[in-house]
């Protein structure tokens, strides 16, 4: 999300520590996490970045405590994030349920592993799309995110606090373990130089303000603590004053506007690659560590004069359905490739229909080789 | 009343009224007539009151349950978060916003079964906090289930001949986790409780006050304690037992058969001075 005139500084860094930095330029001022691999390396670069422009960085009991936490420094105003994986995530799902309803912005880190349970804590997998998605209660909307390289994880961190303020809503960031551990140059921009998105604070007087009144961009102004609003925050449905409600018409009302929240923003929100797409009558589906792997199979499968092309989702969800029904018109076969049993396949065919779909997957803690996609190719030709 | 009488009661900066510090739109409240929770809620306002709080510098944070509802009624910064879970979001806003008066409203099932792994590290971090859970036996927004305060042998919706498991005794383990202010204090006596909780915010660092509460509507009715003022009344001598180190039954009302008061107090490094005072010393020396 550089500026165009920005200046670099090129280093050599691994996906966490990326992730890390990337984050307290975005302004995350509060970092609260429970060590798990592979993410751990999040929680010590931020526990000795944070300190540095005066931010807070503590480790919880568990990550439920985690995640209560980084809800609770975002409702008093700050920046914060937290990072984990699969079984650490599965933990943070109820509070992160929180932090949708009462609409407050944070970041989650997930860095995947294969599961259920423990699975591989050091394998990559990407096994955490649907969770991501669904996995805590209830009808909600959610922005996932799954960088693909190093540099991506920078921009992508910063990204998904701006869309966290912007949008008053948690972000998660998925990445694989790949990324999370591979070391590449990004050319780290100049933080002075990043777009930073801070979330719209109250400015009406106090006796004016409704905490979940929202215009018409759908996301309500919020209010800090002290400032003299003395707002109720609560995890019950509850309609515009932000007080509990069960009245039918309003909890209909107050639930649509929190389900279709991010519905006229899709343009800020959709994010993807488009590799080879326009006369591509293979198309591949890929994302995170997997859609490198898928690149290269698209270009060994030009060079044997296969139309292959390769749409990569960089926001998975919500899942950006029309551009991939525009790139995959001409597509006699769409080959989803992914580190998982099929997950993002289901979510493929749903966009697509069952036909023309099939999956490209790995559950051996192996990352997917270009290899085993040109094999996937070769097979339905 | 005609005169300013120089009671406890009037010796704040104001004479105390409740309902100033309430948000009175959103009467009438949802208690059970002659719930406890309600005495303690006043005694809190009453102690914010006395100490000069600012209300737009106070964050009540709650969790769910019956008690974790008061905070809704309080007008100042007021977050209903998720069950058990009100010590780790307020942790996170105590962290980020040292400014502001953090007091945590939880109820025996919210602090020590689901939430007290919570309790435990709160105690031990010594963040200034400061933590008042009102133990009234029993998970009474869910209906009356056997709570970890339930005293032996009281019937409950899931103790139906009687409970048969051990208690806790809150304050004893909120003292050896390392809490550095620990009391407790029973309705009946609200000025008192007023005093402790008045001490309790005061304090640097973390204070847990567990407030003796009543569910007349649900565990007393299901175990035959009597009206409201019988069972504030009794709960010095005969009600709780257990939860309190086995307070002998069978005596009529005395004063001081349980131990209530400032049970601990030390002046233990508070967390988020220790954890910035090191970090700015750090910086300085790199
Ligand atoms: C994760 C979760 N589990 C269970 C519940 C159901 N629940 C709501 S309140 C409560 C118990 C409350 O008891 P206590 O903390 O003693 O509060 P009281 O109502 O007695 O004041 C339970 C189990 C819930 N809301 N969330
Ligand atoms: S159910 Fe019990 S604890 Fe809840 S309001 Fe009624 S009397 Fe109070
Ligand atoms: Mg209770």
């Amino acid at each position: 999300m550089a500026k165009a005139s920005t200046k670099t500084n090129a280093q050599n860094l691994q996906g966490n520590n990326a992730c890390a930095l990337a984050a307290v330029a975005a302004g995350c001022r509060f970092y609260a996490g429970y060590p798990i691999t592979p993410s751990s390396e999040v929680a010590e670069r931020m526990s000795l970045e944070l300190p540095k422009v005066d931010g807070t960085f503590i480790q919880m009991e568990d990550e439920i405590a985690s995640m209560g936490a980084i809800l609770g420094a975002s409702m008093g105003g700050v920046k914060s994030m937290t990072a984990t994986s699969g079984p650490g995530f599965s933990l943070k799902q109820e509070n992160l349920g929180y932090g949708v309803i009462a609409e407050v912005p944070c970041v989650i880190i997930n860095v995947m592993r294969g599961g259920p349970s423990t699975g591989m804590p050091t394998r990559p997998a990407q096994g955490d799309v649907m969770q991501a998605r669904w996995g805590t209660h209830g009808d909600h909307q959610i922005i996932v995110i799954s960088p693909a390289s190093v540099s991506e994880v920078y921009e992508q961190t910063v990204r998904a606090f701006n869309l966290a303020e912007q949008f008053r809503t948690p972000v998660v960031l998925l990445i694989d373990e790949v990324i999370g551990h591979l070391v590449e140059t990004v050319h780290v921009p100049d933080p002075a130089s990043l777009d930073v998105v801070d979330r719209k604070w109250a400015d009406v007087a106090a006796d004016k303000y409704r905490p979940y009144e929202a215009g018409k961009d759908m996301v309500p102004a919020m209010a800090r603590p002290g400032d003299g609003y003395r707002v109720h925050t609560t995890g019950l449905t509850h309609d515009e004053s932000g007080f509990p409600t069960q009245d039918p018409e309003t909890v209909d009302r107050v639930s649509k506007r929190l389900l279709n929240k991010f519905d006229p923003h899709r343009k800020v929100i959709d994010h993807f690659e488009e590799l080879n797409v326009k006369d591509a009558e293979v198309l591949i589906v890929s994302y995170g560590i997997s859609a490198r792997a898928a690149r290269g199979a698209v270009k060994q499968a030009r060079d044997a004069g296969i139309k292959a092309g390769l749409f990569r989702p960089v926001t998975i969800w919500p899942f950006p359905e029309k551009a991939l029904v525009k790139a995959a018109k001409k597509a006699k076969r769409i080959l989803v490739a992914e580190m998982n049993a099929g997950q993002l396949s289901l979510e493929v065919e749903r966009v697509l229909g069952r036909d023309r779909v099939s999956g490209v997957n790995r559950i051996d803690g192996e990352a997917i080789s270009p290899a085993d996609i040109i094999d996937a190719i070769g097979k339905g030709a | 009343m005609a005169k300013k009488k120089q009671s406890a009661e009037t010796s704040g900066p104001k004479e105390f009224d409740v309902m100033s510090y309430l948000r009175r739109d959103l009467f009438p409240h949802f208690l059970c007539p002659g719930c406890g929770h309600g005495i303690a809620l006043r005694a809190l306002m009453w102690a914010a009151h006395e100490l000069g709080l600012d209300k737009d510098k106070i964050a009540i944070v709650s969790g769910i349950g019956c008690s974790g509802r008061l905070g809704a009624y309080v007008d100042a910064n007021t977050f209903h978060t998720t069950h058990g879970r009100p010590l780790a979001y307020a942790t996170g806003l105590k962290l980020a916003r040292p400014d502001l008066h953090v007091i945590v409203i939880t109820g025996d099932g919210d602090c020590l079964a689901i939430g007290g792994n919570h309790l435990i590290h709160a105690c031990r971090r010594n963040l200034d906090i400061t933590c008042m859970m009102l133990n009234n036996e029993v998970y009474g927004m869910t209906g009356g289930q056997v709570s970890p305060t339930t005293s032996q042998d009281r019937y409950t919706t899931t103790t139906p001949t009687g409970n048969t498991e051990a208690t806790f005794d809150s304050c004893k383990l909120a003292e050896a986790a390392g809490a550095s202010f620990v009391g407790r204090e029973v309705t009946v006596q609200t000025p008192t409780l007023k005093n402790l909780l008045k001490d309790a915010i005061d304090h640097k660092g973390f204070s847990f006050v567990e407030v003796i509460s009543d569910c007349t509507e649900i565990y007393g009715r299901k175990n035959d304690l009597g009206n409201s003022p019988e069972m504030i009344l009794s709960q010095k001598s005969q009600m709780r037992p257990d939860s309190y180190g086995g307070v002998i039954v069978d005596e009529p009302f005395r004063p001081n058969a349980l131990p209530t008061g400032v049970l601990t107090r030390s002046d233990r490094a508070e967390y988020g001075e220790t954890y910035r005072s090191t970090m700015a010393s750090s910086k300085k020396g790199a």
